[in-house]
């Protein structure tokens, strides 16, 4: 390792702040908090100055990497640059300086900014009504597949099934599974769509949704979306859109135009919110009027010039999430939505398209193109003919790190043998993707002439291949002093 | 070329079945360990727990994916390979013997004809490869 923890640099009594004087009465902890609740022994911070901390933190966050050192192709994550002007936004101190506990009059702009956030981000997804609550992705598939639980229970109808592709990301199952229901997975055809044969045979009067991501995982436009909601509808299930890959249709076509009935987005991927480490995240969901009622409480309404929390919605599930959604994201969505506007959010999503079509195209002579179909906002390829030499995609990923990339997704989707998924988002330039380009064509060059320093990658960065077969078969969660 | 060896039936999934009598022990196929890589978890039924051809037995987890392990004939679990537990590598080490995954015993013995032979198997691989 080539820097320490903070706490390998502790040294007894070695201190880095000073507290002001206290200057309300002191109480003792234990007349505060119950015995069974009271820490038996010493917290283990570290203790180091002011210098080794700053020093040791900026030495970390040289060795870090994010989208405003490099480039980041990782599909399904929608890596795009995160304009800086969002940031400002979040940092006014009218926002910063909220308590959630103030009166509803004192926070009327904070107010508007959510109220406008639930509209817009209706529109674009084609919903009726829109809630800022779920933390992140998975939590607004939880939302969603509760409200569709509550919504089937309020019409007196037991469904336990909940249909996912087997192309589907990987939380969909288990957000199904979470919530109670029975998952069945439905195969994909063999332009990387649906099956819709298979899906008729599996929907039937139990199914009570089916999770899609549209476009898929695959990068490709599922083409029979409107026969596959007619499949569901008509046997009475609903159908939820996981809306991690928005990013390619935004102005262009909507989960709601295409028969989705409750909808998931990612604020943290296309509306251009930091994640990966900088989030936190957020994913609103949204909903057809039918399931309006059943949104988790409460939502901004306004009522003539006034905006107010709405509590009074007695089939919702409920709370989701303390307080009122991460407002620190929702004020840098907001910041995006008003900056970009109608004609930037459609302009947006198509050069993503753009971008990973003209990179699927430079790599096409070199990589394996599983569906040779155009693609969305990401695609994905796999190598030829490495196997013999024993490079796989893990190799070819970690080397990427030499030539100063995030690597792309690997391994996912599941039906795509050591496939690679590569998104390059809207924000990158013609030269970027083609150096990126250039250097992965470098890269299989290397894995047929010298396998065995792809196979050694990465060897320029500050660790090298990390083991982790051992962090997964014993991993070690907390430091303990040696 | 993965190694496939005589004597075993085998599933579309890549599972392997050893037949004794009305006992069917399970593993998952050379092939199968293969694609998933170092495997580093492995979820196992309760003995006595009843499964139905096609359920899902368990999961087995490696630093790629976590995949489910469905069971291809229905029965009753007599035994499970608890050193897979401590040692989930047994499976990539040897697939066929050590690594075994739980014996069953089975309750419709007609669906035996639903399974694959070796060649039948090895067919099944080229097609899909």
């Amino acid at each position: 390792m080539t820097e320490p923890l903070i706490f390998e640099l502790s040294r007894p009594g070695r201190e880095g702040i000073q507290l002001p004087d206290n200057d309300v009465p002191a109480k003792a902890v234990n007349e505060l908090l119950p015995a069974d609740m009271l820490r038996q022994q010493e917290l283990q911070l570290p203790e180091t100055s002011e210098l080794d901390t700053v020093r040791h933190f900026t030495r970390l966050s040289r060795m870090n990497y994010g989208v405003d050192v490099g480039f980041y192709p990782l599909g399904s994550c929608t890596m795009k640059y995160n304009p800086k002007i969002c940031e400002d936004a979040a940092n006014l101190p009218g926002f910063t300086r909220l308590h959630p506990y103030q009166p509803e009059e004192t926070v009327q702009g904070a107010l508007e900014l959510m109220y406008q956030t639930q509209n817009y981000l209706a529109e674009i997804t084609g919903m009726d009504a829109m809630s800022l609550q779920p933390a992140a992705g998975a939590h607004g598939e939880l939302t969603g597949l509760l409200i569709i639980k509550a919504y089937l229970k309020s019409k007196g109808e037991k469904r336990n099934k909940v249909i996912v592709p087997d192309s589907a990301h990987g939380t969909n199952p288990a957000t199904a599974t979470l919530a109670g229901f029975d998952v069945v997975t439905v195969k994909s055809d063999l332009r990387g769509n649906v099956d819709v044969e298979a899906l008729r045979e599996e929907v039937d009067g139990n199914t009570a949704a089916l999770m899609l991501t549209n476009p898929n995982t695959l990068g490709l436009f599922e083409e029979n979306i409107v026969q596959i909601a007619e499949i569901v509808h008509d046997a009475g299930g609903l159908l939820y859109y996981d809306g991690a890959n928005m990013n390619a249709i935004m102005g262009i076509t909507s989960p709601g135009d295409m028969g989705f009935d409750v909808v998931h987005l990612n604020l943290h991927k296309t509306f251009s919110t930091p994640h990966g480490g900088g989030g936190p995240g957020s994913g609103p969901v949204g909903v057809k009027a039918e399931l309006e009622p059943f949104l988790p409480k409460p939502l901004v309404i306004r009522d003539k010039e006034f905006y107010k929390l709405y509590y009074d919605l007695p089939l919702s599930i409920g709370k989701m999430r303390s307080f009122y959604a991460s407002f620190g994201v929702v004020v840098k969505a907001y910041t995006y939505l008003i900056s970009q506007g109608v004609v930037g959010l459609k302009s947006v999503s198509e050069h993503a398209v753009l971008n990973a079509n003209y990179l699927m195209r430079r790599l096409a002579g070199h990589l394996n193109i599983p569906f040779d179909r155009t693609c969305m906002h990401e695609f994905v390829c796999n190598p030829r003919g490495l196997k013999e030499n024993g490079v796989r995609t893990l190799d070819l990923a970690k080397r990427m790190l030499d030539y100063g990339y995030h690597p792309p997704t690997i391994y996912f989707p599941l039906i795509v043998e050591e496939v690679m998924m590569m998104e390059p988002t809207e924000t990158e330039n013609k030269e970027t993707l083609d150096e990126f380009a250039d250097n992965v064509v470098k890269i299989l060059q290397e894995a047929v002439e010298d396998p065995e320093k792809v196979k050694a990658a990465p060897h320029d960065t500050p660790v090298g291949r990390l083991d982790e077969v051992t962090a997964a078969r014993n991993p070690v969660l907390r430091y303990s002093k040696k | 070329m993965s190694n496939i060896p005589e004597g075993l039936k085998y599933s579309k999934e890549h599972e392997w079945i050893r037949l004794e009598g009305n006992k069917a022990t399970i593993g998952i196929t050379d092939y199968a360990q293969d694609s998933l890589g170092d495997i580093v978890f492995v979820e196992l039924p309760n003995i006595d727990d009843e499964f139905e051809s096609d359920d899902v037995l368990g999961v087995v987890e490696s630093v790629k994916a976590a995949s489910d392990i469905y069971i291809p004939l229905s029965g009753k679990i007599v035994e499970i390979n608890e050193e897979l537990v401590d040692s989930p590598e047994t499976i990539n080490e040897d697939p066929y013997e050590k690594g075994w995954i739980v014996a069953i015993e089975l309750s419709d013995t007609s669906q035996l004809a639903d399974l694959l032979s070796k060649e039948d198997y090895e067919a099944f691989l080229e097609e899909n490869a």
